[in-house]
């Protein structure tokens, strides 16, 4: 009972605080209802049995990945009173808004269309550290380095992209 | 339903007796630093409040709770009122996995001295501590001062830099212990401290607290002779007072932490358990007391240039040595 109460608030305070993140036009204050969505879908993941996941839900997107957006954010200068103005929409970004609107339509109408009756419930699990572990890392190794690999190749690119002039300069006359 | 009673009772009871430590312990160690600093420059440092100066916290208190709470009129009103509450909260949740004391015994009861033996308690502190960033972030931020931003700016690199290797850091403990859980870490060491097995792991994450703490000689996001006070520049009274708590209790956290990951908890000869903790503890925060009197502050390229380049290597390192040994033992 108390905890499919808090199952339904965590949803409800991910839902609103995700809306809210998207609408608010100080960079700042976006950041922080995303951090507030993340928190909630932590306690979700906690909720389902993923006591890890939801660990590493809030070390790497709350705590490390959203930190990093707020730092560019503050080396950007957006001050408080200069975020005013705000980021208006151009017609090129409305696009892919449109776009996943439809997706997100879609795929709500095929949810909600299901047939309760025919639906099976989900089992019903706990996944301990060790467990998540496991299957990380025996089963479905290949993926995991996979996309430990991709990762590096991103930081290998972004210290390309942004190597020092002097360096660039070098390369032009070589 | 009496065993019930009596459980929730003592866990309240627990509740209350550890949040009243951790508080009083920060409010004297702001004392004990003032207090030992002063010996170390031939000074007295307070002693007119109480004898010896023994309730000068109290005075503070008291100042700071009189004083007005000033916003400045450009500042994000919402975010600069709630940033040094962000900052204390976070240091302060931290103390609800770090077991502080053997299983004890009342009433027919076990009751563990710890707050809530998470299964991933490691975690849940690595989690808090990179939550810690926010407040100092927000509270810069939103003061719309360029002292402040400076200050933030600074405190958030430095926070993402040595996080990586304190979290690299404390790996081979983990792998040591075979578990997230902070008491089966310290029952893992009731004959040998991991500081003796892994002395570079040791190392490697004192340095790194160091740097969490935002203490001498890591504390640019401060330094009170370029960024006048840094992120807390514009703030005063108790909010003020809130980041300042928060800053020692989270020295009060990064020294528990220090103990139970690496010098034992509360295992120790003669003494009992909770005795031994608070020996480390406080031996920990002399340390960086005394650190404090004796180094100078890093340039700022010294403390990236460090961080990315020593201590980040030495610490992958070390986890793949940890890993080969451990392998090699079976």
């Amino acid at each position: 009972m108390m905890a499919t109460l808090t199952f339904y608030l965590a949803g409800a305070i991910a839902v609103i605080a995700t809306a809210l993140a998207i609408t608010r036009s100080n960079p700042v204050h976006a950041v922080i209802y995303l951090v507030n969505s993340f928190f909630a879908l932590a306690l979700l993941f906690y909720l389902l049995g993923a006591p890890l996941l939801a660990a590493w839900e809030l070390i790497i997107y709350a705590g490390a990945i959203m930190v990093l957006f707020l730092f560019i954010i503050m080396m950007l200068k957006l001050s408080p009173s200069s975020a005013e103005k705000g980021l208006v929409a151009t017609r090129g970004q409305w696009v892919p808004v449109v776009l996943l609107a439809v997706a997100l339509a879609s795929c709500t109408m095929l949810l909600t269309g299901l047939d309760p009756a025919t639906a099976q419930e989900a089992p019903r699990w706990h996944a301990s550290p060790r467990d998540f572990g496991y299957a990380l890392f025996k089963e479905y190794a290949l993926a995991v380095e996979i996309a430990s690999f991709q990762l590096l190749f991103a930081a290998v690119g972004a210290f390309y992209v942004g190597r020092p002039d002097k360096m660039r300069d070098e390369e032009d006359v070589v | 339903m009496v065993d019930q009673f009596v459980m929730l009772a003592l866990i309240l009871i627990k509740l209350v007796l550890v949040f009243a430590v951790v508080l009083s312990m920060a409010a004297y160690l702001v004392l004990a630093e003032r207090k030992i600093l002063a010996r170390m420059q031939l000074r007295y440092g307070p002693n007119r409040a109480g004898p010896g100066g023994m309730i000068q916290p109290m005075a503070d208190l008291i100042k700071l709770l009189t004083k007005e709470d000033f916003i400045p009129a450009t500042a994000d009103r919402g975010l600069f009122l709630i940033a040094p509450g962000l900052s204390a909260l976070t240091a302060l949740l931290t103390f609800a996995v770090i077991p502080f004391g053997p299983t004890l015994e009342i009433f027919d009861q076990k009751l563990p001295l710890v707050i809530c033996d998470l299964n991933i308690g490691l975690l849940y502190f690595l989690a808090l501590s990179s939550l810690a960033g926010y407040g100092l972030a927000l509270g810069g931020w939103a003061s719309n001062s360029k002292y402040s931003l400076l200050g933030s700016i600074r405190g958030l690199s430095q926070l993402i830099s040595y996080e990586l290797a304190m979290g690299l850091s404390v790996v081979p403990v983990v792998m040591m212990a075979k578990s997230f859980s902070l008491t089966a870490i310290v029952m893992a060491q009731e004959t040998i401290p991991f500081a003796l097995l892994n002395p570079p792991a040791f190392l490697i994450f004192l340095i790194s607290i160091f740097a969490e703490s935002k203490r001498i000689p890591f504390d640019l996001p401060e330094a009170e002779n370029e960024l006048v006070g840094g992120f807390h520049t514009e703030y005063s009274g108790m909010r003020f007072g809130l980041f300042f708590v928060g800053e020692y209790i989270n020295l009060v956290i990064l020294s528990s932490m220090l103990t139970v990951l690496f010098l034992g908890g509360w295992h120790g000869p003669w003494l009992p358990g909770i005795v031994w903790f608070m020996v480390k503890v406080l031996a920990i925060c002399f340390f960086f007391i005394w650190v404090r009197g004796s180094l100078p502050r890093l340039r700022y390229d010294q403390l990236m240039n460090f961080g990315w380049k020593v201590l980040m290597p030495l610490a992958l390192l070390n986890v793949l040595v940890t890993g080969a040994i451990l392998l090699g033992m079976g």
